[in-house]
């Protein structure tokens, strides 16, 4: 029995009531509907503020982080008042601002698979708006172990991809992505940049498949992956079959429960931002400083792209950019002590791996890269 | 001569180049073509073995070369290659 719309809500739902495809009936569809959304930021936001003024009628917002000044130029659910906020909080009062009359649980938790299951199992839909892989991979496994639809979206600086992964009737993230690249390999958004309105026009995709799906109208993403380009404005389609060895939806699944994603994703855990390459290859910034106060010869690597070095610098600094940095070692000196260092240390911890590899030892990382060194030792220097 | 398009993930190892020319007749010949060209991306296509890494996928059209004949699907001079990665940002 669906619930039925007070004369407030026929008001506040009117154009949807007009559409044929949604009118009453579908009004409250979506009111006894319910969704979740994992991550209350670039995807999030958008999803989150749509699903709510649709009038879904129970919302969950699952992250773990506080609001950033840095998150401003595209996590819309958040304004400048709540930065230092609890995510999920400073969302959920924007929500009930925006639609009084909907249910808003907010999860104040990373999303694991220790918490995973009970979190999800009163919603409808998943949307998986999270910006690392364990994540994802986590999504994936519960929605296709639960028979959930995935909403997915993902961004990268002007790109976006959006699918849904049902695998009741199509193939899952892993039919596509059956493993997760190294770390490191592909960079994030706070090592790589975004374009603050990308995740607003994939996050739209996802609430749109999200509607969608909650009304049973049109034809979904279910079986296709969406390729948006902002720079180009090219909107591609490419097909996507089920895996007959998927691990997860294929007929032998070996994955039946969830696992240790942080461990199948080769990651040390929540502090995947923390710009760390293990302790015995680290220098902090006040050892670094002690080290050049000292006048200790050591050549400085700066693994950042070109244009970043107007936003802040090292002096003595010399830039080889991670892309690069292969085709220039023969410039480095592996007798030579190399201190390496990026953004946040992420890229840095890549391009030590990648020395590593080719035989050096003197190297090392510094620990939270340049934003570290900008709050312990340089604090002229601007963070980004 | 067949064209690999490459997505902005992995522009910053090819000169921020967004297509590369590629020769070859099968999408190996085109992948080896492009390693050829930038071996520093030969760590994010293939394994030593030489076979696609898990996190990389090929379309050719709408199709996926792992829906086609993989990396022996033959390539017409004029064909287009989409290099699709695994991107986790949101």
């Amino acid at each position: 029995m669906l619930p039925e719309l007070s004369r407030e809500e026929i008001l506040r739902y009117s154009r949807h009531l007009l559409i044929p495809e949604v009118g009453l009936d579908g009004q409250r569809k979506l009111k006894a509907s319910s969704a979740l959304i994992i991550g209350t930021g670039g995807l999030g936001s958008p999803v989150a503020l749509y699903l709510a003024a649709a009038g879904v009628g129970h919302i969950g917002l699952v992250d773990y982080d506080v609001v950033d000044q840095s998150n401003l130029q595209r996590q819309i659910v958040h304004g400048t008042g709540m930065v230092g906020r609890l995510k999920v909080d400073s969302a959920r009062t924007r929500l009930l601002d925006l639609n009084p009359a909907i249910q808003v649980d907010a999860f104040n938790e990373p999303f694991t698979s220790a918490n995973a299951m009970k979190i999800a199992e009163p919603f409808d839909v998943i949307i998986d708006c999270t910006d690392n892989f364990p994540t994802r991979y986590l999504t994936n496994d519960l929605c296709v172990l639960t028979g959930k639809p995935n909403i997915y979206g993902a961004v990268y600086r002007f790109e976006g991809q959006a699918s849904v992964f049902y695998a009741r009737e199509g193939p899952c993230y892993r039919c596509l992505f059956p493993e997760p690249p190294p770390p490191g390999l592909v960079p994030s958004c706070a090592d790589a940049g975004v374009l603050g309105i990308l995740p607003g026009t994939i996050g739209t995709i996802q609430a749109t498949e999200a509607i969608k799906f909650l009304l049973g109208i049109g034809t979904s993403l279910v079986g296709r992956l969406l390729l948006y380009n902002a720079l180009d404005m090219s909107f591609e389609y490419v097909k996507l079959k089920k895996n007959p060895q998927c691990k997860v939806c294929g007929p032998y699944p070996e994955v039946t429960a969830l696992i240790d994603y942080n461990e199948f994703c080769g990651v040390p855990g929540l502090d995947h931002d923390e710009g760390s390459a293990g302790r015995e290859w680290d220098i902090t910034p006040r050892e670094l400083f002690a080290q050049l106060q000292s006048g200790k010869p050591l050549r400085l690597i700066d693994v950042r792209e070109p244009h970043e070095l107007a936003i802040s610098h090292i002096y003595g600094a010399e830039n080889f950019p991670l892309g690069l940095l292969a085709a220039h070692m023969n410039e480095l000196d592996s007798a030579q002590e190399i201190v390496l260092f990026c953004k946040s240390g992420m890229r840095s911890r890549r391009a030590l791996e990648l020395l590593i590899s080719a035989g050096f030892r003197k190297v090392k990382n510094l620990r939270g890269g340049i934003n570290a060194w900008a709050k312990e030792v340089d604090g002229s220097l601007p963070l980004y | 001569m067949p064209t690999l398009r490459i997505p902005s993930a992995l522009r910053s190892y090819i000169n921020g180049q967004t297509e590369v020319p590629v020769s070859g007749t099968t999408v190996e010949q085109a992948i080896q073509s492009l390693m050829t060209q930038f071996p520093v991306l030969r760590p994010h296509l293939t394994n030593r073995a030489g076979q696609l890494r898990p996190f990389v996928n090929l379309f050719l059209g709408q199709d996926n070369i792992k829906d086609l004949k993989g990396l022996d699907t033959p390539l017409e001079p004029d064909d287009i290659l989409l290099l699709v990665p695994s991107v986790a940002g949101g």
